[in-house]
């Protein structure tokens, strides 16, 4: 249950402008709440943060650029990028027929269909791991038959690709799919009835009404991609250089109380946290001023 | 049972878009996960007890169940006073604190888990301070309350700000036009109207925290009998090849899970109704 519950496009109206009401707190209430909420979230979110960079320039920049570029650590760095690179665009194309399907058409068992789509949500990621080595394991239902055929799931690429895949599942659709059902069918039928084809109807209309959403469902299911650990975790070989993770790279490092290394190959992932949050902002931003 | 009620519908793609999503749907989500379940069923009703069921197993549900659940209380109370802060106040920086509460969302666990540990382990930024006074946060089952605050922050936050937002100001001007005082709008008037929301976020963190593997592991110390949290115990398993041990758990989590995802919904269709009146 990862996701971002209260904070689709849907569900974000503009912030109210401050305007002075009859009833608000006393001043010294304003500062103390105040005061209070920062404090908890300086000490839970920006301490972590920084302590992530700390830790990692600790020997100089000089140690930290040694830790990044070593041959293991790019090689868990591609092995992210292609996972990401596979599991995001599966889940946007399925994204875009499932909100297409939900939004464009009446039919029965939808809400079932919808309760179903958040189900990878509400898995712990190393179940999420576990189940694809109870299917693909040497010992799983299919794994034998891949076995037999030289084909390796588990403890290979595939197998976390195919759990990334798994716990990034519901990210594009659970935004796309109450951003359609907002925005109606009209559109659309106008195009059909001008003469466009299905598909035209889709790049044309559909597609430029829904970017924004789109994007935004994208950049969380990326974050989510390059940054899964538990699952992943349960299905890798955990082999340096080869089915390795940035996540999993970290934590080997960090066994084997490398900290500056762990800490380095950490800081690219925050900072990668860092990019998401500041796209997400611009991008809740851009929606509210369309809107108002 | 998905068959279109809309029979003559203009729009295209209904066939092609349905069948993707449920052939999607069912060879990612349903199949591996119906493999625990059906897993399970091969295993003797005292199997599956001996698995699900001994001391070790036990110690670790309390763990899991009651770090998650204290987790979701503080992240309950402090996350109402920064909806709050939010949605009413105004202060500098007030954008990128808003921006910076989906961290949790957005930092890869694994990374969490060891800047967590640097910070608490007693030559911490935060640890040495706590060590003087004999707390041990780091490596204990305080640190695994810690990680998972972390992890489920956000969600109460955003479940409340919508609804904040929404609040109309008529109902305090009421209250308060009545003789109300302030303590007493908000206590009598503004809270009963968020109880939806807040019950809905903390659910949401306790159940995100509940499943919970990659902040924790680096600051359990991971402790059989003490420490180790269920999702651990499943990897545990796994790695001394007792794959029904760790389905039979998984199968407990899973169900845990979903009766808690049962619950969220109804809490959810509850404030939507709610708030329409």
């Amino acid at each position: 249950m990862s996701a971002p519950v209260g904070s689709t496009l849907i569900h974000h109206p503009a912030h109210s402008k401050g305007a002075p009401r009859a009833t608000h707190d006393p001043k010294w209430v304003r500062w103390g709440l105040t005061a209070v909420a920062l404090l908890f979230l300086a000490s839970f979110l920006l301490l972590p943060l920084a302590a992530v960079f700390t830790e990692a320039l600790r020997r100089g920049i000089g140690t930290y650029f040694a830790a990044v570029v070593d041959p293991d650590a790019l090689a868990a760095i591609k092995l992210t990028v292609l996972t990401a690179a596979i599991a995001v665009p599966a889940n946007v194309v399925f994204g875009v027929a499932a909100a297409w399907a939900i939004s464009k058409f009446a039919f029965r068992g939808k809400s079932l269909l919808i309760t179903l789509i958040d189900l990878p949500f509400a898995v712990s990621p190393v179940i999420s791991g576990l189940i694809y080595v109870l299917v693909f394991g040497a010992h799983g239902w299919v794994g034998p038959w891949f076995a037999e055929h030289d084909i390796e799931i588990i403890f290979a690429v595939p197998g976390i690709v195919l759990a990334t895949t798994f716990v990034t599942f519901p990210f594009v659709a659970r935004e796309l799919i109450p951003l359609m059902q907002a925005q109606g069918n009209d559109e659309e039928y106008a195009a059909i009835i001008l003469g466009a084809s299905g598909w035209q109807t889709f790049w044309r209309v559909t597609l430029p009404n829904i970017k924004w959403g789109l994007f935004y469902g994208v950049i969380l299911c990326n974050a989510r991609a390059m940054g899964e650990f538990g699952a992943v975790s349960v299905v890798s070989g955990h082999i340096r250089g080869e089915t390795n993770t940035m996540p999993l790279h970290v934590e080997i490092l960090y066994n084997e109380y490398n900290f500056v290394a762990a800490f380095a190959v950490a800081s690219l992932l925050a900072l990668l946290a860092i990019v998401t949050l500041i796209l997400k902002a611009i991008v809740e931003w851009n929606h509210t001023r369309a809107r108002g | 049972m998905f068959t279109s009620r809309q029979q003559r519908s203009v729009l295209p793609g209904f066939g092609l878009s349905l069948g993707f999503t449920i052939a999607y749907l069912g060879l990612i989500v349903l199949i591996p996960l119906s493999a625990a379940f059906v897993r399970t069923l091969g295993m003797s009703w005292s199997d599956f007890v001996a698995a699900v069921w001994s001391p070790r197993v036990i110690a670790a549900y309390k763990l899991s169940f009651g770090a998650s659940f204290s987790a979701a209380i503080v992240n309950a109370f402090f996350g109402l006073i920064v909806a709050w802060v939010l949605v009413r106040y105004s202060f500098p920086g007030k954008r990128v604190v808003d921006a910076l509460v989906d961290l949790p969302f957005a930092l890869p666990t694994a990374v969490a888990g060891i800047a967590l540990t640097a910070i608490y382990s007693k030559n911490g930024w935060v640890g040495q301070y706590l060590e003087p006074y004999g707390i041990k946060a780091a490596f204990t089952e305080v640190g695994v309350f810690i990680a998972l605050t972390f992890v489920g922050l956000p969600f109460v936050v955003r479940t409340l700000q919508p609804v904040l937002e929404e609040l109309e100001p008529e109902l305090e001007e009421a209250s308060a036009s009545l003789g109300a005082n302030r303590w007493q709008t908000i206590s009598r008037v503004i809270l009963p109207e968020l109880a939806p929301p807040l019950i809905t976020g903390f659910a949401l963190a306790f159940a995100r925290a509940l499943g919970e593997y990659g902040s924790v592991v680096f600051i359990a110390g991971n402790m059989p009998m003490r420490t180790e949290i269920v999702p651990l115990l499943i990897i545990t398993k796994l790695e001394q090849y007792d794959y029904r041990g760790a389905t039979a758990i998984a199968v407990v989590m899973l169900v845990a899970s979903f009766v808690l995802l049962l619950v969220i919904n109804l809490l959810q269709n509850w404030s939507r109704r709610y708030y329409k009146v």
